[in-house]
């Protein structure tokens, strides 16, 4: 199947991506595929089995409540675009 | 037309833990920017996060407290947005399966139902200035309780009643800290107006940013009074997140670059489900503290204090601490008339917290009903303890506020204020009972305000009967 433009524009929004007129096309199909396949999927009887959220069975993989140190700020910074001496910094955020 | 108002909250709850929800970073705060943060906390690809277990103990105390049912099988949920306060541009929290559920908050006759309680991980704090964005990252990650009402509300006096209530059993629990200053307890008010007595609900707007019950009371007195004059005017309430300056006492819509309400959740795979087991809630659950409410029930019972004393001295948990432990070893009225009267008297317009401490406070209640001093004198005693003064017998004789008992003394005062108040005393002989305050007023003055009331009063009668 076909994906329409509009989902694929919709979609390309909310991962903050810019999509030509080719790629767009590309995307119609490459999606209505991956769709297709959860069509096969569908067909199976599902009724009375809960949803799998992991396919691991373990439950409360937790640690103890205590602080084990920081990362140096200067290590943390290092790969920014853009920063100053104790913050990340990018492009302003809220309009306001 | 008459309209109602209808008010539903979130409270995001920072829980105390020393540690964040995924990492061991330091939760405190006041930190300097970005030194309280690792690979987890920052959003580093490849990083593990692992759940923090003394969160699943500090929510469930929270979800039993306010009456939910704890949901014995959760789990977490990503959910996606674009906005640098999460690095991961993702947050890991609660929506299919939140731990909390259909609890309610009592207040006064009330009940404010509560639709569901979720665990999540804060976001860091975004600094704008000059075109661009400073991002520090030392709060993102540390662990939150989200509290979602449903729309029970009418009014910001309910609003403030159920905040102070949540506000006092998180106390008690000792699962935070509940500074609205610190931002460890904030609260989104979502509202909506419609005609009197409509059954069907006005659109609502959300607004955030408000960090103390009095701004709280500005911003829900504003917004309602906005969407009843668009509504009069013939205009429409579009559903939107409003900012709330206090400052400038109004809202503004936020323009935020993330418009598209599309969180796309589904299933955190790096944090595996949670089980709560039976035995597990049951032992949370036996070791609850007493709350406000039966604590003030009993102190009313015990210390022989009015339902209303009771309440006010058992909403705030320093507040019933302090008073229990003094009166164990001072007389329980007392305590209560100081606590009540000076002390909230000296913290509302000092703006101070009190520092004050059982063991010397107790003295200084000793010291008033033993009559070491009194109590004009015993407000600057007060004053000393309240703020943190522990050696009170040494401050009273310092400052000559020893009460003066001396019968001797006293008569030859008051034969001095009786000569020079002819008047007065012509006018209480001929039966104005008044004059005989301000015989006693005067007595007091030249005493320095320290003399046994008692004693003064019966100098007094003393002088009148024999003459």
């Amino acid at each position: 199947m076909l994906i329409d433009k509009k989902t694929v524009d919709y979609v390309a929004g909310l991962s903050r991506i810019q999509l030509d007129e080719s790629q767009t096309e590309l995307m119609q199909t490459e999606l209505g595929k991956i769709l297709d396949y959860m069509k096969i999927l569908q067909n199976v009887n599902t009724e009375g089995v809960e949803p799998l959220s992991h396919v691991f069975s373990m439950t409360n993989v937790t640690r103890p409540d205590e602080v084990t140190g920081h990362f140096k700020r200067e290590h943390l910074l290092a790969n920014a675009p853009d920063r100053t001496d104790e913050a990340f910094v990018v492009p302003k955020a809220v309009d306001v | 037309m008459n309209w109602d108002i209808v008010i539903g909250l979130e409270i995001h709850v920072e829980l105390s833990t020393a540690s964040k929800i995924f990492c061991g970073c330091s939760t405190a705060f006041g930190g300097e920017p970005n030194t309280q943060c690792c690979p987890v906390c920052i959003g580093m690809p490849g990083t593990l996060p692992v759940l923090n277990t003394r969160v699943l103990d500090f929510a469930v105390k929270a979800g039993l407290a306010l009456n939910c049912q704890i949901t014995r099988y959760n789990k977490f949920d990503r959910k996606n947005y674009f906005y640098p306060d999460l690095p991961k541009a993702y947050q890991i929290s609660q929506l299919h399966l939140p731990f909390a559920r259909n609890g309610f908050v009592d207040i006064g006759d009330k009940k404010i139902r509560i639709h569901e309680i979720h665990m999540e991980e804060d976001a860091g704090k975004l600094i704008h200035s000059s075109g661009k964005t400073f991002l520090d990252y030392n709060r993102c990650g540390v662990p939150l309780i989200e509290i979602v009402t449903e729309p029970d509300m009418t009014c910001a006096e309910e609003v403030i009643a159920c905040l102070t209530s949540v506000k006092s059993m998180l106390e008690y629990l000792e699962v935070s800290d509940c500074q609205m200053q610190e931002g460890s307890l904030r609260a989104d008010v979502n509202l909506s107006v419609k005609p009197k007595g409509s059954t069907e609900f006005g659109t609502r707007t959300e607004m955030k940013n408000i960090n103390s019950f009095k701004a709280i009371e500005r911003a829900i007195a504003y917004e309602s009074r906005r969407q009843i004059e668009v509504i009069s005017s013939g205009g429409e309430i579009s559903q939107e997140t409003r900012r709330w300056d206090d400052n400038a006492g109004e809202s503004f819509v936020m323009r935020s670059k993330e418009n598209a309400p599309d969180y796309r959740y589904f299933p955190d795979p790096d944090i595996p489900p949670i089980s709560f087991t039976d035995e597990f809630i049951a032992s949370i659950q036996e070791n609850q503290p007493e709350f406000a409410k039966e604590k003030a029930a009993r102190f009313a019972a015990e210390y022989g204090l009015t339902p209303k004393d009771a309440a006010i001295l058992t909403t705030d948990k320093n507040t019933a601490q302090l008073y229990e432990e003094t009166a164990k070893s001072a007389s329980p009225k007392e305590t209560a008339v100081w606590m009540l009267g000076e002390m909230m008297y000296l913290a509302s317009t000092t703006g101070a917290k009190p520092k004050i401490t059982p063991p010397p406070f107790a003295e200084f209640i000793n010291a008033v009903t033993g009559g070491k001093t009194n109590r004009t004198a015993g407000k600057q005693v007060f004053e000393y303890v309240f703020g943190g003064g522990e050696d009170v017998a040494g401050y009273i004789e310092k400052h000559g506020l020893a009460q003066i008992n001396d019968d001797a003394s006293i008569a030859a005062i008051v034969e001095k204020v009786l000569a020079a108040n002819a008047d007065a005393v012509a006018e209480y002989k001929s039966g104005k009972e008044k004059a005989f305050g301000f015989l006693v007023g005067q007595t007091m003055k030249e005493l320095k305000g320290k003399g046994n009331p008692a004693l003064v009063n019966a100098a007094l009668k003393k002088h009148f009967t024999e003459s």
